[in-house]
C-alpha cells in the first residue's frame, strides 16, 4: 500500500542569519533564505518513506513569491517527485489560515493520504498551519512528531514531543502530521541530484486557481527590536560569583 | 511648538476614551481553555487567566475530561473566573484536539464568546489553531502583551523582533506566553458551573501511551531558579552536578537542544525557540554556548549566570555574571559555597 505524501514547505530567512529591524519592519532584503528547517525535516521524512516503499510519491508545495522556487528545487533535489508553486506577489503576506486553505484546496484535488509539514516556521513562529489544515479538512492531526510509523498504508502511529515528555497516538489516514526537531536529520542535496531536479516537474498555480482569498486578517502595525540585554560582565572565581550573587540579593 | 492647555486636555481625554474602548468592548466575553492533569490545573493556565482578565470583565473557563469534577471545583475557586463550563466524556481524557476543538467551537457558539484564550503550551498550540480554523478565523500565537481587545504584541524570529499586531476577526483566538503574565490568584472565587454544550466525541485518533517525566522539583516553565546544561556536560550522568546545584537553590534543571539531541536528557528539558520559554529569577547556563535559538528561550530571565570554559561563547554576551572555568570543577564548588 503506497501513499502519496504532500509536503508543504516555506522559504524563510536562514536560521543562522541575524535579522535587522528597521523602519518598523524586519528588513529581509539581501539576506540568505532557505527552506524552513522543520519543513526540511518533514520533506526528509517523506523521502525516507518513499525509500522504504511506504510512499510512492512525494509532492512538495510552497506558497510564496517567485523566489520560493528555490526551496522547491531544493525539495526536488532532496527527493521530492514533483513540486507545486502557488505564486503570490513579492511582499504579499500569506498567513497560516490562508496557507491552510490553499493546501486544503490542493489536497482535495490531489487526494494525498498524508500531509506532513514543519511544526512552525522560524520567521513568524506561529505553529498553526498544520493544525488549521487538519481542522479545515476534518482529518486527524499529529503535531510535534518525533517518530512516525506507517502501518499497512492505512494508519499512522506517531510519537509526539509534549511539555511533560512524550505521547504516542495512532490515527487512520488521511492525516496531517507536523514535524519536530528530532524526527530525523535531513540530507544535503547532492550536486548530481540538484542537476537531476531541474528535469522534475514544477507546476505554478495562483491562489485564484485554488479559489482562495489570501488577504490576511491579522495586520502587523509595527515591528520593534526587543529590549537589549546588556551582559558581558565576568567574574574570576566561584568565590567572586557567590559574593556578587549574594550582594545582588539573587541568592 | 506650544500646545494649548485645552488641546492637551482634549488629547488626554481622547486617549482615555480610546483606552477604555480598546479594553472594555461592552459585548466582549472571554473563554479560557483549562489545561489539567491528575486533578491539577497546569501552572501556565493561571498565567493565561491573567491575560484573559485583561480582555473582558467576564471570563468563563472550559474544563473537559473523563472525570472533570475535581478540576471544575478548583477552577470555580479561581477569583478571576465567573463561570465554569464542564464537559464530561471519555473522549476528553487525553487532550486530543480532534475532540477538544469541536467542543471549543460549540462552547464559543453557545456562549457567544468574543475571545478565546489558552496558554501557548503543547496542549494550547495543538487545540486552538484547529478550533480557530473551524470557525474560519485566524489565531494569534504566543502573545506577550495585550494592548487592547484586538491589539496584541508577540515575538517573531525567535524573539529577535517584536511584532505589534491587530486582529480584524470578529472572534479572537489567542495563545499567551506564560512567562509574560503573572499567575492569577487561586483561592477565594465562587464561580457558577454549567454543563458544556454537546459536541462530536466520536474521534478516530486514539491515545496509545505517554512517557512523562516525574519530578518533585518545580516545573521548568514556572521555576524561580533554573540550571541549564549544554553540550559541555558530555553525558547524562554528569547532569547530577546540575541537579545538586538546582536542589541547593530550590530550582530545577533544563537543557539546550544539543544536550537533548545527544541523549543526555529527555526532550521536555529543552529550553529554546522551539522548546520551552522560561523567565526565572535566576538562570545558570552551564556548558552552553548560547546559540540564538537557545537565547530565545531564556533571555528574559532576571539574572543570567554563565559557566563555560570557552571565553568566546556567545552566552557571555547576555550573562550578567560570566565565569570562564571548567564546569566540572566550578559547579560542585558553587554548590558547596552557596
Amino acid at each position: 500500500m503506497s501513499l502519496r505524501v504532500l509536503v508543504p514547505i516555506k522559504r524563510v530567512v536562514d536560521y543562522a542569519v541575524k535579522i535587522r529591524v528597521a523602519n518598523g519592519r524586519v528588513d529581509t532584503a539581501n539576506l540568505k533564505h532557505s527552506m524552513n528547517p522543520f519543513d526540511e525535516i518533514a520533506l526528509e521524512e517523506a523521502v525516507r518513506m518513499k525509500e522504504k516503499k511506504a510512499a510512492k510519491e512525494v509532492i512538495a508545495f510552497s506558497v510564496g513569491p517567485t523566489k520560493s522556487q528555490d526551496v522547491l528545487r531544493t525539495a526536488l533535489a532532496m527527493g521530492a517527485d514533483t513540486a507545486v508553486h502557488v505564486e503570490v506577489a513579492e511582499g504579499q503576506e500569506v498567513q497560516p489560515l490562508q496557507v491552510a486553505k490553499l493546501i486544503k484546496a490542493f489536497a482535495e484535488k490531489e487526494k494525498p493520504e498524508l500531509v506532513i509539514l514543519g511544526k512552525q516556521a522560524i520567521d513568524d513562529d506561529s505553529s498553526q498551519t498544520g493544525q488549521m489544515l487538519a481542522g479545515l479538512l476534518g482529518w486527524p492531526q499529529a503535531t510535534f512528531a518525533s517518530k512516525i510509523e506507517v502501518k499497512d498504508g492505512s494508519k499512522i502511529t506517531v510519537t509526539r514531543e509534549v511539555d511533560g515528555g512524550l505521547e504516542t497516538i495512532s490515527a487512520p489516514l488521511p492525516a496531517v502530521v507536523t514535524a519536530d526537531l528530532r524526527l530525523n536529520e535531513p540530507r544535503f542535496a547532492t550536486l548530481p541530484n540538484i542537476m537531476k531536479a531541474r528535469k522534475k516537474p514544477l507546476t505554478k498555480l495562483s491562489p485564484k486557481d485554488l479559489g482562495v482569498d489570501v488577504t490576511p486578517t491579522i495586520e502587523t502595525v509595527k515591528v520593534e527590536e526587543p529590549p537589549k540585554r546588556v551582559g558581558g560582565a565576568k567574574v574570576e572565581s566561584v568565590d567572586e560569583l557567590v559574593a556578587k550573587l549574594k550582594a545582588a540579593g539573587v541568592v | 511648538m506650544f500646545a494649548t492647555r485645552r488641546s492637551l486636555l482634549c488629547a488626554r481625554s481622547q486617549a482615555v476614551r480610546g483606552f477604555r474602548q480598546a479594553f472594555s468592548r461592552r459585548d466582549a466575553s472571554t473563554l479560557l481553555l483549562v489545561e489539567h492533569k491528575n486533578a491539577t490545573i497546569a501552572p501556565s493556565t493561571l498565567n493565561a487567566l491573567t491575560a484573559a482578565q485583561k480582555l473582558s470583565p467576564n471570563v468563563s473557563a472550559l474544563v473537559a475530561g473523563a472525570s472533570p469534577d475535581e478540576v471544575a471545583k478548583i477552577t470555580a475557586a479561581l477569583p478571576g473566573v465567573d463561570k465554569v463550563i464542564v464537559a464530561k466524556h471519555e473522549a476528553y481524557e487525553h487532550g486530543l484536539p480532534e475532540a477538544y476543538a469541536p467542543l471549543l467551537v460549540a462552547a464559543v457558539k453557545a456562549g457567544g464568546f468574543s475571545h478565546i484564550v489558552a496558554a501557548h503550551s503543547a496542549f494550547g498550540k495543538n487545540v486552538l489553531p484547529r478550533a480557530a480554523a473551524m470557525l474560519d478565523v485566524a489565531q494569534v500565537a504566543d502573545v506577550i502583551e495585550i494592548q487592547g481587545e484586538d491589539s496584541f504584541v508577540r515575538p517573531i524570529y525567535a524573539g529577535n523582533a517584536i511584532a505589534h499586531v491587530k486582529s480584524k476577526d470578529a472572534i479572537k483566538f489567542i495563545t499567551v506566553r506564560s512567562t509574560a503574565f503573572p499567575p492569577a490568584a487561586t483561592s477565594g472565587g465562587s464561580a457558577s458551573t454549567e454543563d458544556a454544550p454537546s459536541a462530536e466525541t466520536n474521534v478516530s485518533t486514539q491515545f496509545v501511551s505517554e512517557e512523562l517525566s516525574k519530578s518533585d522539583r518545580p516545573e521548568l516553565g514556572s521555576a524561580k531558579v533554573v540550571v541549564g546544561g549544554g553540550r559541555g556536560m558530555k553525558s547524562g550522568e554528569n547532569f547530577k552536578i546540575l541537579y545538586d546545584l538546582a536542589d541547593k537553590l530550590g530550582g530545577t534543571v533544563g537543557a539546550s537542544r544539543a544536550a537533548v539531541d545527544s541523549g543526555f536528557v529527555p526532550n521536555d528539558l529543552q529550553i529554546g525557540q522551539t522548546g520551552k520559554i522560561i523567565a526565572p529569577q535566576l538562570y545558570i547556563a552551564v556548558g552552553i554556548s548560547g546559540a540564538i535559538q537557545h537565547l530565545a528561550g531564556m533571555k528574559d530571565s532576571k539574572t543570567i549566570v554563565a559557566i563555560n570554559k570557552d571565553a568566546e561563547a556567545p552566552i557571555f554576551q547576555v550573562a550578567d555574571y560570566g565565569l570562564v572555568a571548567d564546569l566540572f570543577k566550578a559547579v560542585p564548588e558553587l554548590t558547596e559555597k552557596l
